[in-house]
């Protein structure tokens, strides 16, 4: 079992090393950099080139590429990310801002998702076929197509017209009002919580289905076992594995992936972050916010691989 | 090869060729009404994007500022947007972009996906670790932030748009179609090629390409409603397709949500037609699925 650990854990550092590669040129590509951008916007008729050639020295564009990609490597085994090219600040302050929020969002989502696709997804299995499988399945696909931030637009307004009542739109964070908090984050939780139900609701299904046609389901039935047992003691047991794995790695996506849906709710969490950094060539912002994201779904990937193998001892030979 | 094609080409063969496709049709009409039902909504929407200058009442990018935020009415069946726009006409019109930018990208998407999958699992080895560490890092990205990341580098006209789409798609259909060529490489007509001594490119493209049809297929209708999506949340960002152009993510963009209490209908029509769209493609590629290879499983 360490040894499946360890070597899984080993094999994530390439992996890393290469979202670092890719993160770091991705917006270097990019022709303007944010010196002459940021320059220029303050009126850049008095802005001589030795004024840009400071500001790219102050922050290292000057340097060959592969000197800026070493600085910030060793930065980031460090956890420091470096400052914001736009704002100045340290970009740990800058992202620490967000992302209370958007965990929070990406919790309760994951809890709206899992309350409705395991019952949904158990259900569509038992009646498999009938009307209230296709209900499921039109359910989930259409959960699927509707894009996340215009169910948010669409909840608004009916909230708005229904219950003439507007959620409140400035975040206040659930330590100093709950009630407030929850009022406004429910909101986005349920316009995403929806999507993401429809990948689990199906995954429950076929790995329900699954499950249920397996020996050990006919044994206990022979047995005269009550039909509520089998299903929680055996059959959502086994079945769960798969159903796990998609809710975390849906989770991991969530956490720096709303960027849509928090332009709707007004919510500025790190997708917000991310689209503003893009647009204003906040190198290091961006790269860091990239790096945040996909290692995010690499350690839950790392997990969920260790978890798998703890539960089901074959795995591990592979 | 050269002794086979005189007989394709006789009268013959075609009829009963084509009977054989109406009775796959058939079949899968019968069998899957839900899929069926996804094909036939596609079916529509193809037939009003090519003839869109027929069909559209107005034309698309008309102002009319005599007309502004007008409700549904027998002129405007669907209402006017902000500057007088007929809403109909500017959806009919955004059929044209999603389809364009869906399949473009699905094809693309899918189709550079097979190739390199078939190469990985072809070469094998060193080639097939490699390939696989690369696919593992772009993976890692969600599709959104690195289809942003790529308008940001790439700009935002529609070939650049559906490069920005096709990439993060290409390592997701290269995984899938990957692990079915494995079982195809084992193939004894793979190993008569190698004897025959053919190049490896025509191994690759000739004898295993055909044979992983089945998830390529799949992933190409997976790939279409998540790329009409994508587009459809770039142009909402205002990153992807850019005004006056008609098209559905920009149209739910600025004014829609300023005046979504007043006139609802903006906001609400396009959304609508996306998830439709969405909504077709799924379900038919959920049922094709099912149809081709029950045992594999996409989102």
């Amino acid at each position: 079992m360490w040894k499946y650990i360890l070597k899984r854990f080993f094999l994530m550092i390439p992996t890393l090393v290469g979202v670092a590669i890719i993160a770091f040129l991705l917006l270097r590509i990019v022709p303007g950099d944010i010196v002459s951008a940021r320059l220029m916007g303050a009126g850049g008729a008095f802005v001589t080139a030795q004024m840009i050639a400071e500001e790219q020295a102050k922050f290292g564009l000057d340097q060959p590429l592969w000197r800026q990609f070493a600085t910030w490597l060793w930065g980031l085994a460090r956890l420091d990310f470096g400052r914001s090219m736009w704002t100045g600040a340290p970009i740990m302050e800058e992202i620490k801002l967000r992302f209370a929020l958007s965990l929070q969002v990406a919790v309760m989502a994951t809890v709206v998702a899992t309350l409705l696709a395991i019952p949904m997804g158990v259900i569509a299995a038992l009646k498999q076929d009938t009307w209230v499988d296709y209900t499921v399945r039109i359910f989930s696909i259409a959960g699927l197509a509707t894009p996340s931030f215009w169910l948010g637009i669409v909840i608004i307004l009916s909230l708005l017209i229904i219950f003439k009542w507007l959620p409140p739109m400035v975040y206040t964070p659930f330590w100093v009002d709950p009630w407030e908090n929850l009022a406004q984050l429910i909101w986005p939780a349920l316009a995403v919580g929806y999507r993401y139900s429809a990948v689990a609701t199906r995954m429950t299904r076929s790995a329900m289905l699954e499950v249920l046609r397996e020996d050990y389901i006919r044994t206990a039935r022979a047995k005269g076992l009550w039909m509520k047992l089998i299903l929680v003691r055996h059959a959502l047991k086994n079945a769960m594995l798969p159903v796990v794995t998609v809710i975390g790695i849906e989770f991991a996506f969530l956490l720096g992936g709303l960027v849509v849906t928090e332009q709707v709710f007004n919510l500025n969490g790190l997708g917000m972050l991310f689209v503003e950094s893009v647009a204003r060539r906040d190198y290091t912002l961006t790269q860091a916010l990239v790096m945040l994201t996909a290692s995010a779904f690499i350690v839950v990937n790392f997990l969920m691989d260790v978890t798998y193998a703890w539960l089901d001892p074959r795995i591990r030979y592979r | 090869m050269a002794i086979s094609r005189p007989i394709e080409n006789v009268d013959l063969a075609v009829p009963s060729r084509r009977r054989r496709w109406a009775a796959a049709v058939w079949d899968f009409t019968r069998r899957r009404p839900l899929g069926a039902a996804g094909a036939a909504i596609v079916l529509v929407m193809l037939v009003v994007a090519v003839s869109a200058t027929a069909i559209a009442p107005y034309d698309p990018l008309a102002v009319d500022f005599g007309a502004m935020l007008g409700a549904p009415s027998a002129e405007h069946w669907l209402g006017t947007d902000a500057f007088g726009r007929d809403v109909l006409s500017r959806l009919i019109y955004g059929s044209r972009t999603a389809l364009i930018v869906g399949f473009g990208a699905a094809f693309f998407g899918a189709t550079a996906g097979a190739i390199l999958g078939v190469a990985s699992a072809y070469f094998a080895g060193r080639i097939d670790l490699l390939l696989q560490r690369v696919m593992d890092i772009f993976i890692s990205f969600p599709l959104i932030i690195l289809a942003l990341a790529m308008v940001a580098i790439l700009g935002n006209n529609l070939p650049n748009l559906i490069t920005a789409i096709t990439i993060p798609m290409i390592p997701r259909a290269a995984l899938v179609i990957r692990s079915s060529a494995l079982s195809v490489r084992e193939m004894p007509y793979v190993d008569a090629a190698r004897a025959a001594g053919f190049r490896h490119s025509r191994i690759i493209l000739r004898h295993m390409l055909p044979n992983v049809m089945a998830p390529y297929l799949i992933m190409l209708t997976a790939f279409l409603g998540q790329a009409i999506l994508l587009e459809a949340s770039l142009s909402f960002l205002g990153l992807g397709v850019q005004e006056p152009v008609a098209a559905w993510g920009l149209m739910l963009r600025g004014a829609a949500v300023q005046f979504a209490e007043t006139a609802p209908w903006m906001a609400i029509f396009p959304g609508l037609a996306i998830s439709l769209a969405v909504f077709a493609f799924n379900l038919f590629g959920d049922s094709l699925r099912d149809a081709l290879d029950p045992k594999l499983r996409t989102q």
